[in-house]
C-alpha cells in the first residue's frame, strides 16, 4: 500500500513516471552506480535490479549477454542484496528486484522477501512465476508490505486479465507485445487499445515495457498508462558510450 | 499406477516435482495445448492413427532380441534388448516427434521448432516437418553445431534451417532457453517440439505419453522371447525421455526392478558430470520452466556438465522419474565415460550392435550387475539408438587412429580443392 501514496505524490508532478533497469554487476558494480546517478538525475522513479541468472529464457539478446557475463564473473545473491541497500540509502528513486523464480526459491521465500525488506526494496518482478505458483510467495510479501508485481499481457484472455488484476499490487507491469526484452514496439492504436483496456482492469497504476526507447514512446504511454518502462535501450546506450552515450539518451528523452 | 491422474490443483506434479513455470504471455498458449493433449489422450482413433503411421513411418514394432553372446560371456542374467535403435532416423525420438507433429496439424499451426544437443532430436523434428509440410528451425548450441556437423548437415538437407546458439555455454539448455524466446514471439502460428520428457507441463505427460509406445510393446515382447517379465529393466537418463517410455510399461510390475543410468563423465565432483540423481551434486530448482532437482550452485545457477553423450549432457531431469526415485521404484545408477567406452566395445564384438553412446550408458550398467545374477534372470536394456550414424563422435570417444588418419586425408583433399 507504501507504494499507491509514493507513485500518486510522482504523479503529481508528470504525466508519465519512468522504471529504468539494470543487471546488478554487468558491467561491474561501479558501472551499475554510474548509470544509477544518471537515472537519478534524469528523475525516474522505479529501478528494477536485474539479479543475474544462468538461464534468462524471457530475455532478449542484449540482456541474456549481460546475464552471462555478471554470472560468470562470480555475482551473487548476497551481493545484489548488498548493492541494493547501497542503492536504496543513496538515491530517491524506489527499487525493486526483478530476476527469475529459482533465485527465490533457493533462498526460500521468507527468507527472500526478508531480505530484499532489509536491502530497502518494495517489490519484486519474477517473469517466470506464474500466478498458480504464486500463492505463498505473494501473501508473505505483502504481509511485508513488499509489493509482488504482476505481469499483463496481449495474449491474455479478458478472463485472464481479470484474475491477474486481483493479484495485483504496486502497480502492474504491462507487456506491450509478444517477444522478448530489446527490439521494437510500434506503439499503435492496437496497442493503445490494449493498454486502455489493461488501465481499465488493473485497480492499481499500470506500467509498460518491452521495446520502449525513444521519446515519441514516452508521449504515446503517457495517454495510455502511468509509467514508461526503460529497460534495454538503456544498456545499449551504456554499451556504446558508457556515462556520455548515456546522458545523451536520458536526453533524447527530454529528461536531462 | 497411473503418474497423470494428478490431484485437484496439482495438475502437472508428480510428487513435488514438475508444474509449468513459463512468462504470463505463454499461459493461453499452453492451455490451447494442454486441452489439444487431452483431446488426443481421449481419443481412441488418435493413439491407432499414430501407431498405423509408426509402422509404416518407422518400422515399428521394434523387435526385443536376445544377447545370447553377451549373456554367455558375463555368465549371469539373460540379456535382452529392445531395439528403439532401428527406428527411422536412428532412435526413439522419432516416436515424440511424429506425435507432435500429428497433435501440431490438430492445432492448426504450421511452423514447429525445436532445440537439440546431440542432434538426434532435431534431426527426428526436421523429418517430421518434412513429411508433414511445416516450416521448421532448429536451435542447438554453437558447441554442439562444431561437434556433431553430420547431424547438421542432415537437418539443412531435410529443409529445416539450423540457429547455432552462441548463448551460455552453447549447448541443450542454452538451445532450450532459444526455443522459449521465439516461442514466447511466434506462439500464434508455432508449435514447440519440445524432444525430451522435461520441460513446463503438458511436456512432460506429453512426451512419456508418445514415448510409451515403447514400453507398450516391450511388455508384450519380453514376455514372449524370455517366457517371463524382465527382473531388471535399464534405460539411460538425460531428460528422461526413452527411460520413460519402457518403464510405463513395467511400472504396475513390482517385481521388476527399473534402473535409470546417468551421465557419470568424469566421476562425481561439480561440473564433472551430468548426473542428477545418482550422484550427490544436484539440488532441487525451478528453471526451464520446471521444478526437478538440477545441477546448480547455492544460488541458483546453473553448473557446467560433461558427459561423452551429448544427449545425456543436461543439467536437470524428468519430474516422474523424481517422483519414482524418491519412492523408491527407480533405482539410479551413474556410468562414468570410461565405462560406457568400454561396454560399447564389447557389445560391437560379442554382439554386433552398436548402440549409441547414450545407450551404451544403460549397457555398461547392465553388463556391471549381470555376471552377479543368475542364469535364469532376465534383463532387459533399452537400446535408445544407434552409434553407427554418430561415427565422429564414437570415433573420437574410442580415440581411432586410422578414422584420424582418414579425416586428415580427407581435409587434405577439400583443402586442395
Amino acid at each position: 500500500m507504501a507504494l499507491n501514496d509514493y507513485i500518486a505524490s510522482r504523479k503529481q508532478n508528470k504525466d508519465l513516471l519512468l522504471m529504468t533497469h539494470v543487471v546488478c554487476g554487468y558491467p561491474s558494480f561501479d558501472a551499475n552506480l554510474k548509470e544509477l546517478e544518471i537515472m537519478a538525475e534524469a528523475g525516474v522513479d522505479f529501478v528494477e535490479l536485474q539479479f543475474p541468472f544462468s538461464e534468462p529464457s524471457a530475455d532478449g539478446p542484449l540482456f541474456v549477454k549481460a546475464n552471462q557475463i555478471a554470472v560468470e564473473s562470480g555475482v551473487t545473491v548476497e551481493q545484489c542484496f548488498e548493492f541494493m541497500a547501497k542503492v536504496s540509502q543513496r538515491f530517491d528513486f524506489k527499487v525493486l528486484m526483478m530476476g527469475y523464480y529459482n533465485t527465490v526459491f533457493k533462498m526460500g521465500h521468507e527468507a527472500f522477501v526478508d531480505a530484499l525488506k532489509a536491502a530497502g526494496g518494495c517489490g519484486f518482478i519474477v517473469p517466470d512465476l506464474p500466478l498458480e505458483e504464486a500463492g505463498t510467495l505473494h501473501e508473505y510479501a505483502k504481509s511485508q508490505d513488499i509489493a509482488p508485481i504482476v505481469l499483463m499481457t496481449p495474449t491474455n484472455t479478458d478472463e485472464r486479465l481479470q484474475t491477474i488484476a486481483k493479484a495485483a499490487d504496486g502497480f502492474v507491469y504491462v507487456v506491450a507485445r509478444r517477444g522478448v526484452t530489446g527490439g521494437k514496439t510500434e506503439m499503435d492504436a492496437e496497442v493503445g487499445e490494449f493498454l486502455d483496456k489493461c488501465r481499465d482492469i488493473s485497480p492499481v497504476p499500470t506500467g509498460v515495457g518491452f521495446g520502449v526507447s525513444a521519446k515519441e514512446d514516452l508521449d504515446f504511454l503517457a495517454k495510455h498508462a502511468d509509467m514508461g518502462i526503460i529497460g534495454t535501450a538503456a544498456l545499449k546506450a551504456w554499451e556504446e558510450g558508457e556515462e556520455k552515450a548515456l546522458r545523451e539518451f536520458f536526453g533524447s528523452l527530454g529528461l536531462l | 499406477m497411473d503418474l497423470f491422474d494428478f490431484e485437484p490443483g496439482r495438475e502437472g506434479y508428480y510428487g513435488e516435482y514438475g508444474g509449468c513455470f513459463l512468462p504470463e504471455i505463454l499461459t493461453t498458449t499452453i492451455e490451447e495445448l494442454k486441452a489439444a493433449f487431452q483431446d488426443i489422450k481421449h481419443d481412441p482413433s488418435f493413439w491407432q492413427e499414430f501407431e498405423q503411421l509408426m509402422q509404416s513411418y518407422s518400422g515399428r514394432p521394434t523387435p526385443v532380441s536376445h544377447l545370447a553372446n553377451l549373456s554367455a560371456k558375463l555368465g549371469g542374467a539373460q540379456i535382452y534388448v529392445k531395439r528403439e535403435d532401428l527406428n527411422h532416423t536412428g532412435s526413439h525420438k522419432i516416436n515424440n516427434v511424429m506425435g507432435q507433429g500429428l497433435l501440431c496439424k490438430r492445432l492448426g499451426k504450421k511452423r514447429v521448432i525445436a532445440e537439440t544437443g546431440a542432434g538426434q532430436h532435431g534431426f527426428a523434428t526436421a523429418t517430421m516437418a518434412a513429411r508433414f509440410g511445416f516450416d521448421c528451425k532448429i536451435y542447438m548450441g554453437a558447441v554442439d553445431v562444431a561437434r556433431q556437423r553430420p547431424n547438421v548437415f542432415w537437418m539443412e538437407n531435410l529443409g529445416a534451417e539450423v540457429v547455432a546458439v552462441q548463448d551460455g555455454q552453447q549447448t541443450l539448455k542454452d538451445a532450450i532457453n532459444e526455443c522459449l524466446r521465439d516461442w514466447v514471439t511466434n506462439m500464434h502460428d508455432t508449435h514447440y517440439v519440445l524432444g525430451t520428457a522435461a520441460g513446463p507441463h503438458p511436456f512432460p505427460e506429453m512426451v512419456s505419453y508418445f514415448q510409451s509406445i515403447i514400453g507398450r510393446e516391450a511388455r508384450g515382447q519380453i514376455q514372449k522371447v524370455a517366457g517371463k517379465l524382465p527382473d531388471r529393466v535399464f534405460a539411460c537418463v538425460g531428460g528422461g525421455s526413452n527411460a520413460m517410455g519402457l518403464f510405463q510399461g513395467f511400472l504396475d510390475d513390482q517385481q521388476v526392478e527399473l534402473i535409470g543410468c546417468e551421465a557419470g563423465g568424469l566421476g562425481p565432483g561439480e561440473g564433472n558430470h551430468a548426473s542428477r540423481l545418482a550422484y550427490k551434486d544436484a539440488s532441487v530448482g525451478v528453471a526451464q520452466g520446471f521444478k526437478t532437482y538440477f545441477l546448480q550452485n547455492k544460488d541458483g545457477n546453473m553448473l557446467h556438465t560433461k558427459s561423452v553423450a551429448a544427449g545425456l549432457d543436461y543439467i536437470g531431469v524428468n519430474p516422474a522419474l523424481v517422483h519414482l526415485w524418491e519412492r523408491e521404484r527407480v533405482r539410479f545408477e551413474a556410468v562414468t565415460d570410461a565405462e560406457v567406452t568400454e561396454a560399447l566395445k564389447l557389445c560391437m564384438k560379442t554382439e554386433g550392435l552398436i548402440p549409441a553412446l547414450e545407450s551404451s550408458h544403460a549397457f555398461a550398467r547392465a553388463i556391471e550387475e549381470a555376471p552377479k545374477m543368475s542364469k535364469d534372470e532376465v534383463i532387459l536394456i533399452n537400446q535408445s539408438g544407434r552409434g553407427d550414424k554418430d561415427i565422429f563422435t564414437v570415433a573420437d570417444a574410442l580415440d581411432d587412429d586410422h578414422w584420424k588418419e582418414f579425416i586428415k586425408v580427407k581435409a587434405e583433399h577439400y583443402g586442395a580443392e
